[in-house]
């Protein structure tokens, strides 16, 4: 197992350079000369040269790019990710309360997407082509095509047609008003949720089918034990391996969703202030932002992939 | 010889049945494996129908005027009309005829998905041919650098491209190749690492075939199905994520009619009218569910290698 963590964690070192190179050089190499975008804004202001030169050298890209990126990736090392251009703060004051938003949406997408997906799978799997099975194979074949922000347009729909109701959209902190907020965050967590419970049912379903097929499942059976015992303590515990692995990499997936569920039910997370950053080429925000969602992505990955060696000895001697 | 010219003898019979079927002219062979497709896989079949005609569409209202009304047209008929005979799918806050104005983003969204799905699938097929032939340091590279571009959501690193690149169809479809072309150069790669290792390959470089050669003609060949099938499954994400970023506000500018941009109003206006929403939605719906179908049916067919990815 330490041979294993060891070799995961020494791959996990260039990869998260090259993350936060991708992050950095994105923005920096790219035709868009910031200092130019921020003078033009919208419309193709004026500007002389001067204001131009005074600028980048302000915004620090009159020096070498490397040399910016060195600067950036020792602030970035300090939890220093320079000052929003937009906002006129520090970029990390601007994003600390943010984050917290996001990862509560996530992580209600993720528990909510493992909770109904994963008995759904089940069910599926012992009673194949039954009515059940049936739905539930046309819901994963939906929510797997069906993009996020549709979806969500479409629950807000439904909620004011059939229900003439919609929560109050916007957000308030889960500890001043717990009520509140869960009223407020199911439905976007929801949408987010619906492609990752169908990923989940469907393979949570043929998992489980390869399982049931097991020699040990019908010994299991033929000493006598209840069927649920059957069930739970032999399959299930066998099949959850690759469902463990895909929620996990599902988490980090649905960092991407939350920029556009944010966006659609007004949740001033992460994804909400990166679209804003976009829209007004706010670069050091959007450095930030992707900088952290991608760390965020690969330390989960790592995670599960060291939780799957530790689950499974199979993996870490393979 | 051919045996209706001949007498009917028993010998020319035998012959003649004997005789191995000639291949049918190319038009009639194309007709022949498009019918047994829609035998064979009849939702797949129908989503390539709709596709094809949401082509033709397209075409039909960039080039030859189809559409009703002008899409930019302000006023065609009282704002937020609702359908009727008038104006088919109803007009929006500006009273712009939402028919029109969803066929041109037809236009705009098929044009953006096939080109950067084209350009994309091919530069990751090519990167990935030359990564798993060439090996070595380039390819430990060119795999690092995969890893670390599919580390990020697409919606993310598109959304970086695009504040660096400007709001354009352009540079949307520019952010768009660069975040489909990584996922294309993996699954090519490790098809390319295995036809390498074939008989066929070392065949042909053991009797002197030049690099380019075996590229060209061994492993080239041989990964087509694959591009084919992750061409027509990409192209489906690809207009999801130009949709998205219309729908944000940064892909292509709002006053180019798109469907993400047309969503975008229907959810700000939801409250009056749920038109607005409806019908965008329910074009993109149509395009993604016809693509899938149409990739999952052609994975089926040309590359079993591939199903249950």
């Amino acid at each position: 197992m330490q041979q294993y963590a060891i070799k995961r964690i020494l791959l996990f070192i260039p990869t998260v350079l090259l993350v936060t190179m991708i992050a950095f050089f994105v923005m920096a190499v790219l035709p868009g000369d910031p200092a130019i975008a921020i003078l033009e804004g919208d419309g193709g202001g004026q500007y002389t040269q001067e204001d131009l030169d005074r600028l980048r050298h302000e915004l620090g890209t009159d020096r070498n790019k490397f040399v910016q990126y060195g600067d950036w990736i020792s602030g970035v090392a300090r939890g220093d990710f320079g000052d929003s251009l937009w906002f006129n703060s520090p970029v990390m004051t601007e994003l600390a309360d943010r984050i917290p938003v996001t990862v509560e949406l996530a992580v209600l997408s993720v528990l909510m997407a493992v909770v109904i997906a994963v008995p759904l799978g089940i069910v599926s799997a012992i009673k194949p082509d039954s009515p059940l099975d049936y739905g539930s194979r046309v819901f994963t074949l939906i929510g797997i095509a069906i993009p996020n922000f549709l979806a969500a347009v479409l629950m807000i729909l439904f909620l004011l047609k059939v229900f003439d109701w919609l929560p109050a959209l916007g957000y308030v902190d889960l500890w001043d008003n717990p009520a509140k907020n869960l009223s407020q965050m199911f439905f976007p967590a929801f949408a987010l949720a619906l492609y990752e419970m169908a990923f989940i049912a469907r393979v949570t379903r043929s998992s489980m089918m390869e399982i049931i097929r097991e020699d040990y499942m019908r010994t299991a059976r033929s000493k006598g034990l209840a069927e649920r015992v059957v069930l739970f303590r032999h399959g299930l515990k066998n099949a959850i391996l690759p469902i463990l692995t895909i929620s996990g990499w599902q988490f980090g997936r649905l960092f991407g969703g939350t920029v556009v569920i944010e966006t659609i039910f007004l949740i001033p997370g992460m994804g909400r202030i990166l679209i804003e950053a976009v829209q007004h080429r706010d670069f050091p925000l959007i450095q930030a932002a992707i900088v952290i969602i991608g760390m965020a992505i690969v330390s989960i990955n790592l995670l599960v992939d060291l939780l799957y060696g530790w689950l499974d000895p199979r993996i870490r001697y393979a | 010889m051919f045996a209706d010219q001949a007498d009917n003898s028993e010998i020319d019979i035998l012959e003649a049945n004997l005789r191995i079927r000639p291949k049918p002219p190319l038009h009639i062979a194309v007709v022949q494996g498009v019918a047994r497709f829609a035998r064979t896989k009849p939702l797949a079949f129908s989503g390539g129908s709709v596709l094809a005609i949401m082509i033709i569409i397209a075409f039909l209202t960039r080039y030859a005027g189809l559409a009703p009304y002008d899409p930019e047209q302000i006023g065609v008929a009282t704002k937020f009309g609702a359908p009727g005979a008038e104006v088919v799918l109803g007009t929006d806050q500006l009273g712009r005829d939402v028919l029109s104005r969803l066929m041109y983003g037809t236009w705009v969204s098929l044009k953006v998905g096939l080109i950067s799905t084209f350009i994309g699938i091919s530069t990751g097929t090519m990167i990935g041919i030359f990564s798993a032939y060439i090996g070595g340091l380039f390819d430990l590279i060119v795999q690092r650098m995969v890893d670390a571009m599919m580390a990020f959501p697409p919606i993310i690193l598109a959304l970086g491209l695009m504040a660096a690149l400007g709001a354009s169809d352009r540079n949307v479809i520019i952010a768009l190749i660069a975040i489909l072309t990584p996922g294309a150069t993996r699954v090519i790669r490790s098809q390319a690492l295995s036809i390498k290792e074939l008989d066929y390959t070392l065949a042909a470089r053991a009797i002197g075939a030049t690099a380019g050669r075996v590229v060209l003609k061994h492993i080239l060949p041989n990964v087509m199905a694959t591009y084919i099938v992750l061409i027509t499954i990409t192209v489906g994400f690809a207009i999801v994520v130009e949709a998205a970023l219309s729908f944000l506000g940064v892909g292509v500018p709002p006053d180019v009619p798109t469907w993400g941009g047309m969503l975008q109003l229907g959810r700000k206006y939801i409250d009056i009218t749920s038109w607005l929403a409806l019908f965008p939605g329910i074009a993109i719906a149509l395009v993604v569910f016809s693509v899938n179908f149409l990739g999952d049916g052609l994975r089926d067919v040309m590359d079993p290698k591939l199903r249950g990815r």
